[in-house]
């Protein structure tokens, strides 16, 4: 059974402002928030079979939510993210205290190094992609592989609202891809092209792309991800898919959605 | 042009991010040279890359690492060289850097200085006011000379890829007796009357040097060569006792030790020839005062005295005589060899094991060399020292002299 790692949105708000989506002048809205975020845990527990688990939130670090950049964990080991922006790196404590009380083995990279965890390192079983320039440093993913024995392909982020690989890059259980491709540079897109097979890559639509349609999380055949995405979802169905659309427009105003509200932990 | 040495690591080769790197550095207006590439072997193996980035300005390297430096390239770490003084004459300190025929560059004081003439198996020594490098021999230095030890703060640049598009430069370095000669014979003359041409339009200083063995005389490549000569087109020859003794016999006794080079039989007494020979050359005083006294009239020697060639005479304990032109002390003989390479754009040497892989140790990698000799050893000997631009053609000095000669437009 896939365990996902979640964080109840009690402190969620936008307090300060570290990406293109955020607007201390566009507030969330407190309860609605909550509504949405119930809501995806319902889906994910109930209709996808996942096993949750949550650590406690923390007042005045608002996007503890968005616990996929709390690491990276795989075979035991925990990478502890080292955020790039002040504002965030408060929470790296936390997710370091959760990952040791749970019994990982916790490396940490070199100081210095950024890494946002698996917001910006997502892979297919026998190879890794990592997104750098937004927010991760290329040279982390040298380290990566070296603590995971992974090859680790690093693909260039060149547009500031897709700052995390998660945000537009949705490896599928089959194989399969959902991507966003002008949030690539053009060697990534050709590595992409390369690596995955025409047939296999589905190239969201704008429109979709920029309701985070890659913000997804599939586990099995099942696919959660934000509502206002019928074509990535009739090219998932054509797959063989399953498609949970959960409204999470309120997270959309801090730049994340169902994928960037869980940390896979297996 | 200032040079900066990076690093890159990480899966740079699938991931093309490499590719991008390289194309950034030249998008921006610099070059590189990619000095060291590591691949990983298995999968989740790592790759790395030393670049040596050259741009025209500091601005524009600034540029450059700015710009490749989020791809994961990293300055490397410089240090200076390390030195200790001599601790003798003629003995260099313990931990000596022993030298490639790479162009070479140390750092002294975060400055880095060339070291000029690459030479391959000497040592750098250092002068500090102002600062500056030379190779030196380990006959040559000096007890308190500083020396660089280590590898610390050396770096050595590959050769670069030449720009024509002949022989040499496809770099192959191989040396095959089944490789046809004609087209290999075309190129050389080719830039050899490159060579010669910016010469006479006083665009250039290039020499061809020229090192060979008695073979030339004794199978017929006499007449060829001396032509190749007297037209101007070698500059600088290094050969023995016996090339210039056995050139000089001809053209006294039409023979070559003892045997006539028009009939190709041994004439009687014919042995005594060359030592006739060097006798009178040694009474005159200099292989000069013969010609132009009127004893040698024609054939190499008179060809070079006429035309100004540079000549260096290296003896060997075989040497009758010697010539008096010949420097004996071996060690002399290097230096004064040494000193004569300076401005060699192109090297042939012919028919000589000894002078061919003397001449090739002193010569910078950069230097195209054709090596001819009927042995194959000699020409893989040669190519053995590394250097991509060295042919080798295993055929008869006769033919390969006439067959040049005829690409030069001799008409013999």
């Amino acid at each position: 059974m896939s365990r996902l790692l979640m964080c109840p949105p009690d402190y969620f708000g936008i307090e300060y402002e570290i990406n293109p989506w955020m607007r201390v002048s566009n507030q969330t809205n407190g309860e609605r928030a909550r509504t949405q975020w119930k809501t995806l845990t319902q889906v994910l527990e109930n209709e996808v079979g996942a096993k949750l688990e949550f650590m406690e939130p923390v007042p005045k670090l608002p996007d503890l939510v968005f616990t996929a950049n709390a690491g990276v964990i795989h075979g035991g080991k925990a990478v502890p993210s080292q955020f790039r922006h002040p504002e965030r790196q408060g929470e790296e404590r936390y997710f370091i205290d959760w990952f040791t009380k749970k019994g990982y083995e916790v490396i940490n990279l070199n100081p210095g190094i950024h890494f946002e965890g698996a917001g910006d390192l997502l892979g297919f079983p026998d190879f890794w992609i990592g997104g750098y320039r937004q927010r991760s440093d290329i040279r982390a993913y040298v380290q990566l592989s070296e603590i995971f024995q992974k090859e680790i392909m690093p693909v260039e982020l060149v547009d500031q609202r897709f700052y995390h690989l998660d945000t537009c890059f949705c490896p599928l259980s089959g194989g399969e891809l959902l991507y966003f491709p002008p949030c690539f540079d053009s060697y990534a897109q050709t590595v992409l092209a390369s690596r995955i097979e025409q047939k296999k890559r589905f190239a969201v639509p704008p429109r979709e792309g920029e309701r985070f349609a890659c913000n997804a999380v599939c586990i099995d055949r099942h696919v959660v991800l934000p509502t206002g995405c019928p074509e990535t979802m009739a090219w998932l169905h054509k797959q063989g898919y399953t498609t949970h659309p959960v409204e999470l427009d309120e997270f959309l105003k801090a730049g994340g959605s169902a994928k960037c509200l869980t940390l896979a932990l297996d | 042009m200032i040079v900066q040495s990076v690093t890159i690591q990480g899966h740079i080769i699938d991931s093309l991010i490499l590719a991008k790197v390289l194309d950034d550095i030249v998008m921006l207006g610099g070059t590189f040279t990619l000095s060291e590439v590591t691949v990983g072997t298995r999968r989740e193996d790592t790759s790395h890359a030393t670049i040596l980035i050259e741009a025209p300005t500091m601005e524009l390297l600034q540029e450059i690492l700015k710009t490749i430096q989020p791809h994961g390239a990293v300055v490397e770490t410089e240090e200076d060289c390390t030195v200790e003084p001599a601790p003798a004459d003629g003995i260099l300190p313990e931990d000596f850097y022993a030298t490639s025929h790479l162009a070479t560059q140390i750092r002294w004081q975060g400055n880095w200085i060339d070291v000029p003439q690459p030479e391959m198996d000497l040592a750098i020594r250092l002068k500090t006011s102002p600062p500056s490098a030379q190779m030196v021999s380990m006959g040559s230095v000096k007890k308190g000379d500083l020396v660089v030890t280590g590898r610390k703060g050396v770096r050595v640049f590959p050769l670069e890829r030449p720009k024509e598009r002949d022989v040499f430069g496809f770099m192959e370095a191989q040396v095959s007796s089944e490789r046809p000669h004609r087209h290999i014979i075309a190129d050389v003359a080719k830039r050899m009357k490159a060579i010669h041409q910016q010469r006479k339009e006083g665009k250039g200083s290039g020499k061809v040097l020229f090192a060979g063995g008695p073979a030339i005389i004794h199978a017929g490549g006499r007449e060829a060569l001396a032509w190749i000569i007297e037209a101007g087109y070698i500059h600088v020859l290094f050969c023995g006792n016996a090339l210039a003794a056995h050139d000089m016999e001809a053209s006294l006794y039409g023979t070559s030790l003892g045997y006539n080079l028009g009939i190709g039989r041994s004439v009687p007494h014919g042995h005594e020839h060359h030592l006739r020979t060097i006798n009178r050359v040694r009474a005159l005083g200099s292989i000069q005062q013969a010609v132009k006294g009127g004893l040698i009239k024609e054939g190499i020697m008179a060809a070079c005295v006429r035309q100004g060639v540079q000549m260096v005479l290296a003896g060997t304990i075989r040497d009758d005589g010697p010539l008096p032109d010949v420097i004996t002390d071996s060690i002399k003989a290097q230096e004064a060899m040494r000193a004569a390479i300076p401005g060699v754009g192109l090297a042939l040497l012919v028919a000589s094991t000894l002078h061919a892989v003397a001449t090739g140790n002193l010569l910078p990698a950069s230097v195209p060399t054709v090596c001819v000799d009927i042995n194959p050893a000699v020409p893989t000997k040669l190519s053995d020292r590394g250097s991509f631009q060295a042919v080798g053609l295993v055929m008869d000095s006769s033919s390969f002299l006439w067959e040049l000669a005829r690409e030069l437009g001799w008409k013999g």
